[in-house]
């Protein structure tokens, strides 16, 4: 017999409340590691029951419960093993729980735990789980089965993530005035990484997989709503709202990768543009614009062009000079380069990639080559192409880009045979 | 990112394993059961396994009709996958380092053998930009 499974809109509400279950037990009981733990065990105890018992008339008071009686049941049994250790008195005053600081809102909860498990104390891999768990309200197995990893090598990574944020004693609350813009800033780039690891790892396993960029953008609008003027947690969500849009459109029946300039615009997901754009025009008068900002700037630009043919590229490259000018990041100098060769013409865009080979950031990166391949293609050198297609392609460890470059270099060969053929012809 | 460490052995691995003294073969074995924990304790261990003797191992090819076509002896090579580890780490530098404790496994006498242990990247989904 197998147990009915939680409804979505039950599920949603489930990984809504779970940070501020948590801040709750947090609060009451002063200890991060075992409350996580509790927590957990709470939500997996509400997804068995609710189903078969109906949600209950309080499900946050409902969840705060079990896990309080989880961490009662835990506190007993370190209580006892530490009796049988040492036989040492008993500390019930380190036990008791502590009055708390009610006052502080639920919605601080989430934001004080999204510090927290962003830590830069942790390596990426552990911020990102230990965020889908704490935050997100995953459970581990979905964790680990987004990750293609087992259950176990999960449960460590988030165990040895949580010992590290023990280990460097944050306490539980927002980080002061003077952090908290760093702070937020890892918190952001944990959220944009969570987002580009669903579409990393997404295709062909769609249908087995959790959704974890929906769960970014879940979690990032979650960040917006606690804070609405700040004006690179909305870039963010823009970026992701505008990059998911594409979804539908980006692959192939059989996973292969379409590239923007092929794909299929009747298939962008208009209503998510649209919520995109709205919210960058929204806050773009706000403050000093910022990186995601202007990269989900350029991506509503390629969004609102309904064929390839009218993107508008001087306004992309106008972007790109500004991304340039706050971000000394080499992948924005190769892409600033392919807006540079799209307004001025291919040569002048494999100037600015023979200078980025001198910069030497980008040496031996598939990127470069494939960049290199496909305006060499534009100014219609196609024997270079065809090599550098093949050069990216034995450099990239994405087997669908893999494939995607060797399709290219086998496409131009076959073109420029053609070609040669019909002037023998002649 | 994921890399598969792949630890060969020569043709003859297996049976001059087996002539080892007693302790030598113990003490290998040993090792290896221990390499895994740390590992796992990590959360960096995605699997590991040991194969079987090539001896046992056939090469199967699809005959006319689609059914498996066994050669009875594994074809000469010069060297044979004896196992494997999976890890899932965070650069190619910790990767290498995996792989080097692998490699100083040791042998008769007690000695690192220093074993060639070849890393690979698993392939993955595309990569971020071409978001």
């Amino acid at each position: 017999m197998t147990a009915k499974p939680l409804d979505d809109c039950a599920e949603l509400l489930l990984r809504e409340l779970a940070p501020q279950v948590l801040g709750a037990v947090i609060r009451r009981f002063r200890d991060f590691t075992a409350a996580e733990d509790a927590v957990q065990e709470a939500l997996i105890a509400a997804a068995r029951q609710w189903p078969e018992e109906g949600l209950p008339d309080n499900p946050r008071a409902w969840l705060v419960q079990v896990a309080c009686r989880r961490m009662v049941d835990h506190q007993r049994s370190e209580l006892a093993r530490r009796r049988r250790e040492t036989d040492a008195a008993l500390h019930f005053d380190q036990l008791a729980p502590s009055p708390g600081t009610e006052n502080e809102t639920e919605q601080d909860d989430t934001l004080i735990l999204l510090f927290m498990c962003c830590h830069p104390a942790l390596t990426s891999s552990s911020a990102i789980a230990l965020t889908l768990r704490a935050v997100g309200g995953l459970t581990t197995a979905e964790i680990a089965n987004a990750f293609l990893v087992p259950e176990a090598t999960m449960a460590q990574r988030i165990s040895r993530a949580k010992q590290s944020i023990k280990a460097s004693g944050v306490p539980f609350r927002l980080p002061t005035d003077q952090d908290r813009a760093e702070r937020l800033r890892a918190v952001l780039h944990v959220l944009y990484l969570i987002f580009s690891e669903g579409y990393t790892s997404s295709v062909g396993r769609e249908l087995l997989r959790l959704d974890l960029s929906r769960e970014a953008i879940r979690l990032t609008r979650a960040v917006y709503i606690l804070l609405p003027d700040d004006v690179e947690v909305a870039g963010l969500l823009a970026l992701m709202l505008l990059t998911d849009a594409r979804r539908a459109a980006r692959t192939g029946p059989d996973g292969e990768l379409i590239p923007l300039t092929k794909q299929d615009r009747t298939r962008w997901d208009q209503e998510q543009i649209s919520e995109g754009v709205a919210l960058l025009t929204a806050t773009l008068p706000k403050g000093p614009v910022g990186a995601y900002q202007l990269q989900a700037a350029i991506a509503a630009i390629h969004d609102e062009a309904s064929r390839t043919e009218d993107t508008d590229w001087p306004q992309i490259l106008a972007l790109y000079d500004l991304l340039k000018s706050i971000s000394d990041n080499p992948m924005v100098l190769l892409n600033h380069a392919i807006a540079v060769a799209m307004v001025r013409g291919p040569s002048a865009g494999l100037e600015l990639l023979n200078a980025l080979d001198a910069d030497g950031r980008l040496t031996g990166h598939h990127r470069l080559d494939a960049v290199r391949a496909h305006l060499l293609e534009l100014a219609g050198d196609h024997p270079a192409a065809i090599a550098h297609y093949r050069i990216a392609a034995s450099r990239t460890t994405s087997l669908p880009e893999r494939n995607y470059l060797i399709t290219q270099a086998a496409r131009l060969k076959e073109n420029t045979a053609n070609q040669v053929g019909a002037l023998e012809l002649n | 990112m994921k890399y598969i460490l792949m630890m060969n052995c020569p043709k003859n691995g297996y049976e001059s394993f087996g002539s080892w003294p007693k302790k030598d073969i113990q003490a290998h074995i040993a090792f290896m059961r221990r390499f895994d924990k740390p590992l796992r304790e990590s959360g960096e261990l995605v699997s590991a396994e040991g194969l079987a003797d090539p001896k046992q191992a056939k090469l199967v090819r699809a005959g006319k009709d689609g059914a498996p076509v066994t050669d009875g002896v594994f074809p000469e090579a010069k060297e044979y996958l004896a196992g494997y580890w999976i890890v899932d780490v965070e650069s190619p530098e910790r990767a290498y380092e995996i792989a080097a404790q692998a490699s100083a496994a040791p042998g008769p006498g007690g000695a690192p053998m220093n074993m060639p242990i070849e890393v690979r990247q698993v392939m993955s989904g595309p990569p971020e930009e071409f978001l």
